[in-house]
């Protein structure tokens, strides 16, 4: 990430949000969220389940209007024409016409823009034949996401948002998105990333932020995130009961199993906590291995946020 | 150049929308074939007692209602459920320019059909006069934008399914009560009066009175400016891109 950490530190903020409030009746979606996303970098904007990312993103978007709160793209209103011209979006849902072929619909949007990408160079660099002719609603769940990506990137946009952008790609295609993203960064695109595809978002982004019941919680770069404390770790059977080991550990240690039979110690990570673990899994006649201490994964971290959240 | 015009989005948008309801089977038989088969039924048979100078306006008018209000919501309404329109909602397209590219592609279409009915009729020894074409087409223009309008307030605002129910039950009560097959004239006075305020009535009033009587209709012009701006005003304000 090297060059990318210095143009992020060097750059100014593409998409700029503050203060934002989005409110549904009585619901608050958002709830005061002040955001950031530089040209020339990576943005994930993370969190579970209605934590407000959409809500956000629909904003910015100009598909929805905030209840307060300001947010500027490339320094002006995202309703400003200029401004939509240089925004490129793929959505979770919608994104395509049901019963337009793929380059009939990228011709279309072609039309809309002033400096737009050739659609069937596009839909070639995603992997799409230019001359199918079947209609998008008839393509398959990774061939329509293509689609949606070319249509994200046929303004040839300053900003790009994403919203879960590999669901239902294969390998191969997850790794050639993940790709033209990393080319599209290069070229200085501020791009803003949601999706709960972790390990993509350690491939791929310059600046992490977390979200939780509509506010920013954490914001660094991965390292930041989740280099600077530590955890135990160990592997054993499925579904322990964590609750006996919690008692077990000294105060302020919250034990929790990631994974189906993955569990991890955060806290200061010291050879007594390690004892208490090894002695309790002995009392209880379970079999570990793998224990050990490392750095905590992104996934760590936000199901510790989540369940701190959920407190 | 940093965005492209209004003008060109417009006329994009109508390309593309004339594409799609060009390719669509069903809208073709709804546009041309029903009111042709219509026409031709009334001129060859004497199931009806108009002459073919009031079966050609109230044709007309059941097709404008049908191409530019029904066919409309209806489609609309499925592109919304789709998520069509919510990824246009990300684009330069605006709410107005997705309105104005509705309404040419709609009106074109829906001109191509009045023209259609229009031979149709000339082989059934109509005979309408030059001014009283002139008339009917300001009065057809007009009933395109307020129908054009409706539908997409309808369309942008409730979901897929209802929109299907609305438009056609619309359809059907405004074509038998709202003044098109039976005229106002035909009604109960204070009746008469209040459906004379519905847009249906006036367009199909207007048609009548330009076509058979070549006066100029203007209580239906008024009627119909005014239904237009607020169905343009409520467009843009209710309209909504997400499914």
């Amino acid at each position: 990430m090297g060059s990318h950490a210095l143009a992020y530190a060097q750059t100014v903020a593409a998409v700029e949000i503050r203060d934002l409030v989005v409110r549904y009746g009585s619901l608050t979606a958002v709830d005061g969220l002040s955001f950031e996303a530089p040209a020339g970098c990576i943005t994930a904007l993370l969190g579970p389940n209605g934590a407000g990312k959409s809500s956000t993103i629909e904003v910015a978007c100009g598909l929805r209007p905030a209840t307060s709160g300001q947010v500027r793209l490339l320094g002006r209103d995202p309703q400003d024409p200029v401004v939509r011209a240089q925004l490129g979006v793929m959505l979770q849902t919608g994104g395509l016409f049901p019963t337009a072929r793929p380059l009939e619909w990228l011709t279309y949007l072609a039309k809309l823009y002033p400096n737009p990408a050739d659609p069937a160079d596009l839909l070639d660099a995603v992997g799409i034949d230019p001359g199918l002719r079947t209609q998008t609603r008839r393509l398959s769940g990774g061939e329509q996401q293509r689609v949606k990506l070319a249509a994200a990137l046929l303004p040839q946009p300053q900003i790009l948002f994403l919203d879960e952008p590999t669901a239902g790609l294969d390998a191969l295609a997850r790794r050639n998105l993940l790709d033209l993203l990393r080319k599209q960064r290069d070229l200085g695109k501020a791009i803003v990333l949601t999706t709960h595809v972790l390990p993509d978002v350690e491939d791929l982004a310059d600046s992490i932020w977390v979200m939780s019941d509509g506010r920013i919680i954490m914001q660094g770069t991965l390292a930041e995130l989740t280099g600077s404390s530590q955890a135990i770790s160990f592997t054993g059977p499925m579904h322990l009961a964590i609750a006996g080991l919690m008692q077990a550990l000294p105060e302020g240690y919250v034990a929790s199993e990631t994974q189906p039979g993955k569990y991890v110690v955060t806290g200061n990570p010291t050879p007594q906590v390690m004892a208490t673990i090894a002695s309790w899994c002995a009392q209880h006649g379970v079999m570990v291995s793998e224990l050990g201490v490392g750095s905590r994964t992104l996934e760590q971290l936000l199901i510790e946020t989540s369940k701190e959240g959920n407190r | 150049m940093n965005h492209v015009s209004m003008a060109r989005r417009v006329t994009a948008h109508a390309q593309w929308e004339l594409k799609l309801l060009i390719r669509n089977g069903e809208q073709l038989l709804l546009t041309f074939v029903i009111p042709v088969v219509l026409l031709l039924a009334l001129g060859f048979t004497k199931l009806s007692t108009q002459s073919i100078d009031a079966a050609v306006p109230t044709v007309f008018a059941v097709s404008i209602l049908a191409t530019c209000f029904t066919s409309l919501a209806i489609g609309t309404g499925f592109e919304r459920r789709s998520g069509a329109l919510r990824f246009l909602g990300t684009t330069p397209l605006s709410r107005l320019d997705l309105v104005f590219g509705k309404l040419i592609a709609t009106g074109l279409l829906t001109l191509s059909s009045i023209i259609a009915v229009a031979i149709t009729g000339t082989f059934l020894d109509w005979r309408p006069s030059a001014s009283g074409l002139a008339l009917a087409l300001i009065v057809g223009v007009l009933s395109a934008t307020v129908w054009v309008s409706w539908a997409l307030v309808i369309a942008g605002y409730f979901r897929a399914e209802a929109v299907l129910a609305i438009a056609n039950g619309l359809f059907l009560v405004l074509m038998i009560f709202g003044g098109v097959v039976i005229a106002t004239s035909r009604m109960p006075n204070l009746l008469a009066h209040m459906v004379d305020l519905l847009p249906s009535a006036a367009m199909a009033n207007g048609l009548r009175d330009a076509l058979q009587l070549n006066s100029v209709p203007v209580f239906a012009v008024i009627v119909l400016a005014v239904w237009a701006l607020i169905g343009i005003w409520m467009a843009k304000r209710v309209f909504r891109w997400e499914p």
